[in-house]
C-alpha cells in the first residue's frame, strides 16, 4: 500500500478506463475520488457500478458533465440524468440483476471464470447467454467482471491499509476490492495499525493499492 | 380503510415467527407496521443488514444506515450488517422465508412481471429477478386493477421478473394462490363481492365453494 494524494491518486486514471464504484445509492461511496474525477474532467469512463445514485450524489456527480460513456449496474431509476442519457443512446448501459452483478465481480476477484445462477431464466437476461443444465435445473453462465480501478470506500484504514466498513456503507466496496487492477482506497478515519484487530478486517491490506490522504 | 391499508394489513398475517423478511418499495414497505409484537420477524434490507428499524428519530439518522433507497433507517438490537454478495447470496440461497414485492401484472399461472414497462420505464431490475428466483415464498401486494385495468392478467405482455410462479397476490379485492398453477380466489377483501372481484379480473380464476372475507 502507497499512501497518495487525492490529486496524484485521480490522475493516475486515463481517458477511457474501466472504473468500479463502491456504494449503494452514494451510501459507501468514495466522494472525495468522485469530486476529483469531476474536476479533472476524466472522460469516456467504463462504469461499474450498483446504481447511478442521484444528481449531485456519488456517482450521479459523473453523469452531469457526460463523463460516462458506458455503464454496468443494476438500477438507474432514481437518476434522471442517467436515463436520459440512455434513453438518447449517448451513453451506453448494461442493466442486469444486483445479485449477478455482484457475483460476477466477485468471480473476477476469485479468479473464477463466471458463476451459474438461475435469476433471469426464462426472461430477457437470458438473450445471448450460454445455458447450462445442472441436476435438472437451469442455470446462466454469468462471466466474470473486472476493471482497471476499483474506488473503494472504507470506514476505518489503517497505516498499512487493512480496512474495516461501517453498517450499509459496506456494500460492494469490498467485493470490488478483489476484482481490479488497481485499488484506490479513501476512509472516513486513517488510525494506527492494531486499532483495526485482526477479526475485524474485511479488506486485508495487501489488496490495498493507493490509500488516499485526508485533507 | 384505503386500499394500501388493507393490502398491508393482510400480507403482515402471512408472516410467521421468526421469518426472514424482505420487504420490496411501495405498498411492501408499509406491512412492516402492521406486523403484531412478539412475533420477532427479521427484516432484510438487501443493501446489506438484517434487522431494520424504523425511521430515526430527528437528529438519530446516520448516514453509513440507510434502506435500499439510501433512505435513513434504525437498527434493532441484533441486527447484523454484511456485504452485498452476502446479501444476494441470502437471497438467492432460499434463506430469505418470505419476499414481498409490488407488480405491475401476475397472470393466471402466477407468473409476475414488475420491473419494466419497455419503452416507458427502463429504471433496471435491481435486486426484483433475484427475490423471486430465490425467497422461499413470493407475495405480490399490488392494486387489483389500475385505470379501471385488470393488474390480474391471463398471460403477462410485459416482461417477466422470473419464470417462476409467485405464491400468493393479495390485492385491496382479493386473495389468491396459484395451487396446481392455476389462480385461485382464496379470500375477498371487506365489502367485496365474488362477482365484483371476477368483474374486474381478467385472468380466469378458480372459486371454490367456500371464499371467506379476508380478518382484518
Amino acid at each position: 500500500m502507497k499512501a497518495v494524494s487525492l490529486e496524484d491518486a485521480i490522475a493516475m486514471i486515463p481517458t477511457g478506463a474501466s472504473i468500479m464504484v463502491g456504494g449503494f445509492m452514494g451510501v459507501g461511496t468514495p466522494e472525495r475520488l468522485l469530486d476529483e474525477l469531476v474536476r479533472q474532467k476524466k472522460s469516456n469512463i467504463s462504469l461499474i457500478s450498483n446504481d447511478a445514485a442521484t444528481p449531485g450524489k456519488g456517482v450521479g456527480k459523473l453523469f452531469e458533465g457526460a463523463q460516462v460513456a458506458h455503464m454496468i449496474g443494476t438500477h438507474i431509476g432514481l437518476n434522471p440524468k442517467a436515463q436520459q442519457q440512455m434513453l438518447g443512446k449517448q451513453i451506453t448501459v448494461d442493466l442486469i440483476p444486483q445479485g449477478t452483478f455482484v457475483e460476477r465481480i466477485r468471480a473476477g476477484g476469485c479468479g473464477l471464470g463466471g458463476v451459474l445462477t438461475p435469476t433471469g431464466v426464462g426472461t430477457l437476461v437470458e438473450e445471448g447467454k450460454q445455458k447450462i443444465d445442472v441436476g435438472g435445473k437451469s442455470y446462466l453462465l454469468e462471466t466474470a467482471l473486472r476493471a482497471d480501478f476499483a474506488l473503494v470506500h472504507a470506514f476505518l484504514a489503517d497505516y498499512a491499509g487493512n480496512l474495516s466498513y461501517a453498517l450499509t456503507a459496506r456494500n460492494f466496496n469490498p467485493v470490488m476490492a478483489m476484482a481490479a487492477d488497481t485499488v484506490i482506497v479513501t476512509a472516513e478515519h486513517i488510525v494506527p495499525v492494531g486499532v483495526i484487530a485482526p477479526d475485524h478486517v474485511i479488506t486485508p491490506a495487501p489488496l490495498v493499492d493507493y490509500l488516499v490522504a485526508n485533507g | 380503510m384505503d386500499a394500501q391499508t388493507t393490502i398491508a394489513r393482510r400480507v403482515a398475517q402471512e408472516l410467521r415467527p421468526g421469518n426472514l423478511v424482505n420487504l420490496g418499495i411501495g405498498i411492501p414497505t408499509l406491512v412492516a407496521n402492521y406486523v403484531p409484537p412478539g412475533l420477532n420477524i427479521f427484516f432484510q434490507s438487501e443493501n446489506g443488514l438484517i434487522g431494520t428499524g424504523p425511521i430515526p428519530e430527528q437528529g438519530m439518522a446516520h448516514p453509513l444506515l440507510t434502506d435500499a433507497g439510501g433512505k435513513p433507517i434504525s437498527a434493532l438490537p441484533g441486527a447484523a450488517t454484511f456485504d452485498s454478495a452476502m446479501s444476494f447470496g441470502l437471497i438467492r440461497g432460499g434463506h430469505v422465508d418470505i419476499t414481498v414485492l409490488g407488480g405491475l401484472q401476475v397472470d393466471a399461472g402466477g407468473r409476475l412481471a414488475n420491473w419494466t414497462i419497455p419503452g416507458k420505464m427502463v429504471p433496471g431490475m435491481g435486486g426484483a429477478m433475484d427475490l423471486v428466483s430465490g425467497a422461499k415464498r413470493v407475495i405480490v401486494a399490488m392494486q387489483h386493477a389500475a385505470k379501471g385495468k385488470s393488474k390480474i392478467v391471463a398471460k403477462c405482455n410485459l416482461p417477466l421478473t422470473s419464470v417462476r410462479p409467485i405464491d400468493l397476490v393479495v390485492t385491496d379485492m382479493a386473495v389468491i394462490a396459484f395451487p396446481g398453477g392455476n389462480a385461485t380466489l382464496q379470500e375477498t377483501a371487506p365489502g367485496v363481492t365474488i362477482a365484483e372481484v371476477l368483474a374486474v379480473t381478467e385472468a380466469e380464476l378458480v372459486v371454490p365453494d367456500k371464499v371467506p372475507e379476508m380478518k382484518l
